[in-house]
C-alpha cells in the first residue's frame, strides 16, 4: 500500500515528457497582414523518444522548434519542457574564436560544470562522436561532416533531457549524413537523450524516427503521424524504410498540393 | 623608402628652391645625431609617445564600454550614438582651443585632446563589430544559456573582436594625430619637448632641418606602433579564425 502510493507520488511529481506542445499556435505579422504559421499544434515527446517532425520547405517546422526551444513565445497555447532543451542547427554554430574542445567547454562552463573536469569531459564527448584528437582543432580546419559532430557534441555537453535538431545534416553529402545516421542513432540509444529531429528529408526520418510527424503548410498543422516499429540499427537503404517513405511521400505530396505553394 | 632618400637628394642637388625651404638629408641627419649627443632625440620621442600611449589606454577604457553600452542597449544608442558618430568626423584638432581655456596649458589638456579623438573611434568600432555579429552565434549562445551578461563576455565580446581591433587601430592614428595637433598648437616650457613642439620650435627657428626631422619621426612613431603592436593582433585573431589567407 505503502510503496503504490509513493508511485503515484512520484507519478505525480516526476515529469512524464520531455516535451509537451499544447495548442500551440503561431503568427507572425507581415507587410501582407498577419499570417498564421502554426494552428493548433499538440504533440508529446515521451523520455527517451525520437521523434521527427517532417514537413515541406516553409511549413513551419523550424518555427515549432524555436519555441520549443525558448527562442520565441508562441501566439496562443503552452510549451513545458523538462528542463532546458539543447539546440542543433543546420549550420555548425559553432565558435570561430574556440577551438573544437573549447566550445564542448564553454557548454560545460555554462551550465556549471567545475573547471578541473572540463577538458575530461570534453574529451570524452568529442571521443563520443569520434572525434579523438579534435580537442585543439580551430573550426575552420574541420570538416562539414567534422563540424556538425563537433556542434552535436556541444549540444550534448548541455546534458539536456531533450535534444533539438534543425535539419542538422542537410548541408551534407550523402555519404557523411548516411555516417553521421549512424552516429545520431547510436549516441542516441548510449544516452537517455530524447530527440525532436525537424528535417524535409522523407527517408531521413523514417531512417531515424520511432514517431514520424507530418506538418501540413500553410498554416503548419499535424497532418498524420506514423509509428516507425522497423527495428534498429536501420539503413536508409533497407527496404521496410523505403516502403514507408513511399507510403509517408504521397501523403506529404496530397499535403504540398493541396496548398497549391509550390 | 631608398627611393624617397634618392628622389630627395637629386631634388637637393637640382637645387629646385632654396636650401631653407628644402634641405638636404645630410643636414637632417646631422639634426639626428646632435639630437642624439645633447640625449634629447630619445627625450622628445618619449615624451609624445608615452602621452600618446597612455591617453590611448584611457580612451580605451573608457571607449570599450562606451560602445558596449551603446551597441546593446537601445536607449543609450538613441541618445548618443548619432553623437558618437558626428564626434568621429569632427576633427580633433578642434577641441585644442576649448581645452586649453577648459583646463590650461598641462598634460590633462593634451590628454583631453587624445580622448576627444579617440574615444568615438574606439567606440565606433565596437558598436560596428557587435552590429556585425551573425544572429546565429547569438541564438546559439542562448541555447547555450550565455544570456545578459554572460552572453555578452562569452559570445558578443569574442566575436566582435575583429571589428573591435579595427576600432582600435583607427583609435591610435586619431591618438596620434590629436596629439600632434595638440603639441603643436599648445607648447609650453612646463610640457616639456615632444615631436609636436619640437615641429614648432622647427618653426619658430625657422631651422627646415629641425622640421623634417620632427615629421619623419611623426611619421616613423605612428607607423611603428601599428606594426609592432596592432597588425600583429589583427594577424593573429584573423588567422585564427581562418578569415586570413596565408601564402
Amino acid at each position: 500500500m505503502a510503496t503504490a502510493l509513493a508511485k503515484a507520488a512520484d507519478a505525480t511529481t516526476s515529469v512524464e515528457y520531455a516535451a509537451r506542445i499544447e495548442h500551440v499556435s503561431k503568427s507572425f505579422t507581415t507587410p501582407a497582414g498577419r499570417q498564421l504559421v502554426l494552428d493548433d499544434i499538440t504533440l508529446d515527446v515521451a523520455p527517451g523518444e525520437f521523434v521527427t517532425l517532417l514537413g515541406a520547405s516553409g511549413c513551419g517546422k523550424s518555427t515549432l522548434l524555436n519555441l520549443v526551444a525558448g527562442l520565441d513565445q508562441p501566439s496562443a497555447g503552452g510549451i513545458s519542457t523538462d528542463g532546458r532543451p539543447a539546440l542543433m542547427f543546420q549550420e555548425h554554430a559553432l565558435f570561430p574564436w574556440l577551438t573544437a574542445g573549447k566550445n564542448i567547454e564553454l557548454a560545460l562552463k555554462l551550465r556549471g560544470v567545475a573547471k578541473a573536469e572540463r577538458r575530461t569531459k570534453a574529451e570524452e564527448l568529442l571521443a563520443l562522436v569520434r572525434l579523438e584528437g579534435a580537442y585543439g582543432k580551430r573550426v575552420h580546419e574541420l570538416s562539414g561532416g567534422m563540424r556538425q559532430r563537433v556542434a552535436l557534441a556541444r549540444a550534448l555537453a548541455q546534458d539536456s533531457k531533450l535534444l533539438l535538431m534543425d535539419e542538422p545534416f542537410a548541408a551534407l553529402d550523402a555519404i557523411t549524413r548516411d555516417v553521421l545516421h549512424d552516429e545520431l542513432t547510436r549516441i542516441w540509444r548510449e544516452t537517455s537523450v530524447s530527440v525532436l529531429f525537424v528535417t524535409h528529408n522523407v527517408r531521413e526520418a523514417v531512417r531515424l524516427a520511432e514517431r514520424v510527424v507530418l506538418l501540413s503548410s500553410r498554416p503548419g498543422r499535424i497532418a498524420h503521424e506514423w509509428t516507425v516499429d522497423i527495428p534498429q540499427p536501420r539503413r536508409i537503404e533497407d527496404s521496410a524504410v523505403a516502403e514507408l517513405s513511399v507510403e509517408i511521400t504521397e501523403q506529404l505530396r496530397g499535403e504540398i498540393r493541396r496548398h497549391g505553394q509550390h | 623608402m631608398a627611393l624617397v632618400l634618392v628622389v630627395w637628394q637629386v631634388l637637393v642637388w637640382a637645387k629646385v628652391t632654396d636650401s631653407y625651404k628644402l634641405p638636404a638629408p645630410s643636414a637632417v641627419w646631422d639634426e639626428v645625431s646632435e639630437a642624439w649627443r645633447q640625449g634629447t632625440f630619445l627625450e622628445y620621442i618619449w615624451t609624445s609617445v608615452s602621452r600618446g600611449l597612455l591617453g590611448f589606454l584611457m580612451a580605451l577604457v573608457i571607449g570599450t564600454p562606451l560602445g558596449l553600452l551603446v551597441a546593446r542597449v537601445k536607449f543609450v544608442r538613441a541618445a548618443i550614438g548619432p553623437i558618437l558618430s558626428g564626434l568621429q568626423s569632427l576633427p580633433s584638432v578642434a577641441w585644442v582651443p576649448p581645452a586649453v581655456l577648459w583646463l590650461g596649458l598641462n598634460d590633462s589638456m593634451m590628454y583631453a585632446v587624445i580622448l576627444l579623438g579617440a574615444v568615438p573611434s574606439i567606440a565606433n568600432g565596437l558598436v560596428s563589430g557587435v552590429d556585425q555579429v551573425p544572429p546565429l552565434y547569438l541564438r546559439a549562445g542562448r541555447t547555450l544559456g550565455a544570456t545578459g551578461l554572460r552572453g555578452t563576455w562569452h559570445i558578443v565580446i569574442p566575436a566582435a573582436l575583429p571589428g573591435y581591433l579595427a576600432g582600435l587601430k583607427q583609435g591610435w592614428a586619431f591618438s596620434w594625430r590629436s596629439l600632434m595637433a595638440a603639441e603643436i598648437i599648445a607648447s609650453s616650457p612646463d610640457l616639456g619637448i615632444g615631436l609636436g613642439q619640437l615641429l614648432e620650435n622647427g618653426r619658430t627657428a625657422n631651422s627646415m632641418s629641425m622640421v623634417f626631422l620632427a615629421i619623419l619621426l611623426i611619421l616613423i612613431v605612428g607607423i611603428a606602433i601599428d606594426l609592432l603592436i596592432f597588425s600583429p593582433l589583427e594577424r593573429r585573431v584573423l588567422r585564427s579564425r581562418g578569415l586570413l589567407v596565408t601564402h
